[in-house]
């Protein structure tokens, strides 16, 4: 008799990734099929519901498996939650979009659902091999989804910049892991941390080699200054439903493995603390000052991301268990705003002939009053005005930032906020103020949009009111971190 | 027994020239190659440090890299070919659409 | 420290004594002919012509893509193949997985009409 108990004890631990990745086989077999074309859509959409249903139920529950290689705690199973959702939120988004912009294809779904996938297991690791794969997994999919528009220059050099500054990335990454590996002898976090001040003692320079380079590694993969560069370009050049992707899904699981390596792994470094002071400054001041001066919104956007990493780049430099929570809290919220103000943004772009410029929102406000009062709310997140969410993340983070007693990186986070309110309601002032001679083109709601957009509102501001329950899970995501 | 920084010296130097490939480089296919160097260079260093210290990880390590490499490579030589389909050139400063 | 290379250097030196042996064996002791047939890039089989600048279409690129991918992806079995008894059947299914994962990318390729040649 075969004991295939130990087997199922292994897959126990990752049954929404199993979920993800059965859909996404099924949607690319499916795809290849003419009569069947059609059912990829909703296949990959209930996949990924049940794929949410499943890390749902697994969330709370501490288990690891394949030999220690899988490790799913809260902040690993609270992270498999968060990256779902943005996947399911994405295909919403997307549907419409595709058809318009005529590139729906059915891999469309299935690349969204193995970078899905690829987060999760970047998320849900304390082993360095296994970031790396699970890092490779999420991107070798991104960089085909911000190429996705074939017969699009714009798309296709979009993609072409984001493969080899990703490719350029995963080899710091992989230089600096490995550097990790000979001062340690393991790729497995815990044991590193487990003998931390014997290995800075006897192998001190290899492992800061080792971390400097991680750092490079990860900077680029989210964007922080002086690593920013491509990120404009790409979030401008590839379709809008995928910049939205981009901004939310990657970002946080950049931020997720970055939080695990820095705050966990690599946590008794202490010259870290100052040089994130450093990162964090430069990468909210150039975000920032450099979407002032930006007339696209896409490339708007694209430096607000860079400007919003820069503030959860302030958790790294105050470091312990409230500027953690703080991160992921502040990392969810991001992700329900920007979702929703992308969404909005894609909403204006299936009209006709639009290339989402500052000038093409003008009259907006007398087209489409319901958009408009939604895109007011997000850019009002956006900017950090109670009572939204993106106050309150705020909040907790220059809050924890001054408790640990960088009042001055506080200061200059405030400071650039208020610079963040000259661009972020010019939006406002455009769509409301400004006066045209045609009126603005209406635009068109679909079942699907209408409810991210109902979705991410409600969050926006429903979390904003009543921060409790997102701020207790942000916490339990913290508790158990393995 | 050749000593370990013998390995990391090469390895630096590999890590060098495709670290100033990819930055200097007009051609996209130099580039793609340096990036391969690049990636090399971190396989090397994990192999010379796993045989340092006696521990199979850097070998196993290393295979995963290998396949990660290959796709990564399969999947941009697509990307470019589809770009030159349209544009009619791989050289890098004739990408401007996208710039600040 | 430098006698471990000592191997080495014994290699590239008698590996170039033996090219340049070889090399001058043949000026020696062979036979000169100049037929114009020895100018060409191949002495037999193949007659080239055209300039290796002309475009060569892109089947040959995709199949070669596609064999790149999955014979790399193969060396998980030899590593596999060798601790295949201690790791059990826990290790089969592993593989197992693996299989069915590069057999949906191949059934995804056949589908698509990648392979087909005309």
């Amino acid at each position: 008799m075969i004991d295939f108990s130990s087997v199922a004890d292994n897959f126990n631990v990752i049954y929404p990734e199993l979920a993800l990745l059965i859909g996404a086989f099924a949607v690319l077999l499916l795809g290849t099929v003419k009569r069947f074309a059609g059912l990829c859509t909703s296949v990959a959409g209930l996949t990924a519901l049940i794929a949410l249903w499943l890390a749902v139920d697994q969330f709370g529950t501490q288990q690891s498996g394949f030999f220690g290689m899988v490790t799913c705690d809260a902040f690993g199973s609270a992270f498999k939650i968060i990256f779902i959702a943005i996947a399911i939120v994405t295909m919403l988004i997307a549907h419409r979009f595709m058809i318009v912009k005529q590139i729906a294809r059915p891999e469309f779904y299935a690349l969204v659902l193995i970078s899905t996938f690829g987060m999760i297991v970047m998320a849900n690791t304390t082993d360095m091999i296994v970031m790396f794969l699970g890092l490779e997994i999420m991107s070798v999919p991104l960089y085909v989804l911000a190429g996705f528009a074939r017969r699009s220059l714009q798309s296709n050099e979009a993609g072409i910049k984001y493969f080899v500054m990703g490719a350029f990335a995963s080899a710091f990454l992989l230089m600096g892991i490995a550097f990790v590996f000979g001062a340690s002898a393991t790729t497995d976090l815990r044991r590193i941390v487990a003998d931390f001040s014997y290995i800075i003692y006897h192998s001190g320079l290899y492992m800061y080699v080792g971390i400097a380079l991680i750092l490079v590694g990860f900077g680029f993969k989210i964007g922080m200054v002086p690593f920013h560069a491509w990120v404009p370009d790409v979030y401008q050049g590839a379709p809008t439903p995928v910049t939205a992707f981009f901004s939310a899904g990657p970002k946080a699981a950049g931020f997720a493995v970055l939080l695990r390596l820095f705050m966990f792994g690599f946590e008794g470094v202490a010259e870290l603390s100052s040089i994130f002071w450093v990162l964090a400054v430069l990468t909210m001041t150039a975000g920032n000052v450099l979407a002032l001066l930006q007339d696209n919104i896409k490339r708007m956007l694209a430096y607000s991301s860079i400007a919003h990493a820069g503030y959860i780049l302030i958790a790294f430099a105050v470091g312990g268990e409230d500027a953690l929570s703080a991160a992921i809290f502040y990392s969810i919220a991001y992700a329900i705003f920007n979702l929703g103000a992308f969404a909005v943004v894609v909403l204006l772009e299936t009209r006709s002939g639009c290339r989402s410029d500052f000038s093409e929102l003008a009259g907006l406000s007398k087209a489409s009053p319901y958009l408009c009062a939604v895109l007011a709310l997000f850019v009002f997140a956006l900017t950090g005005f109670p009572p939204t969410i993106g106050f309150f993340g705020k909040f907790y983070l220059f809050s924890t930032a001054v408790k640990a007693g960088f009042i001055w990186l506080a200061v200059i986070g405030v400071l650039n906020s208020f610079v963040s309110v000259y661009y972020y309601l010019r939006v406002l002032k455009v769509s409301y103020f400004d006066r045209v001679e045609q009126p603005a083109l209406s635009v068109s709601y679909t079942p699907a949009i209408t409810l991210v957009l109902l979705i991410t509102a409600a969050g926006t501001l429903g979390f904003g009111l009543f921060p409790q329950k997102l701020l207790e899970f942000a916490q339990s995501a913290v508790f158990a971190f393995l | 027994m050749i000593p370990i920084s013998a390995y990391l010296v090469v390895a630096a130097v590999l890590f060098g020239i495709g670290t100033v490939g990819v930055l200097t480089s007009r051609n996209l296919i130099i580039v793609f190659m340096s990036v391969e160097l690049m990636l090399n260079a971190g396989n090397l260093v994990l192999i010379a440090f796993s045989r340092a210290l006696n521990v199979l990880d850097g070998h196993v390590f290393v295979f995963l890299v290998l396949t990660v490499a290959a796709a990564e490579a399969a999947v941009g030589l697509a990307m470019l070919i589809t770009l030159y389909r349209n544009r009619e050139t791989v050289n890098i400063d004739r990408f401007d659409l996208l710039k600040w | 420290m430098f006698e471990t290379f000592y191997p080495i250097l014994f290699l590239v030196l008698f590996a170039t004594f033996l090219a340049f042996m070889l090399v001058a064996f043949s000026i020696i002791l062979g036979r000169r002919t100049s037929l114009g047939k020895k100018f060409q890039a191949y002495e037999c089989g193949i007659t080239p012509e055209g300039s290796t600048k002309d475009p060569v279409p892109i089947k040959f690129f995709q199949v070669a893509i596609l064999f790149l991918l999955f014979d790399i992806e193969v060396i998980f079995l030899y590593p596999w193949a060798i601790v295949s008894r201690q790791l059990g059947w826990f290790g089969f299914i592993e593989m197992l997985v693996f299989i069915v994962i590069l057999l949906v990318g191949y059934f995804y390729v056949l589908g698509r009409g990648a392979l087909k040649w005309d």
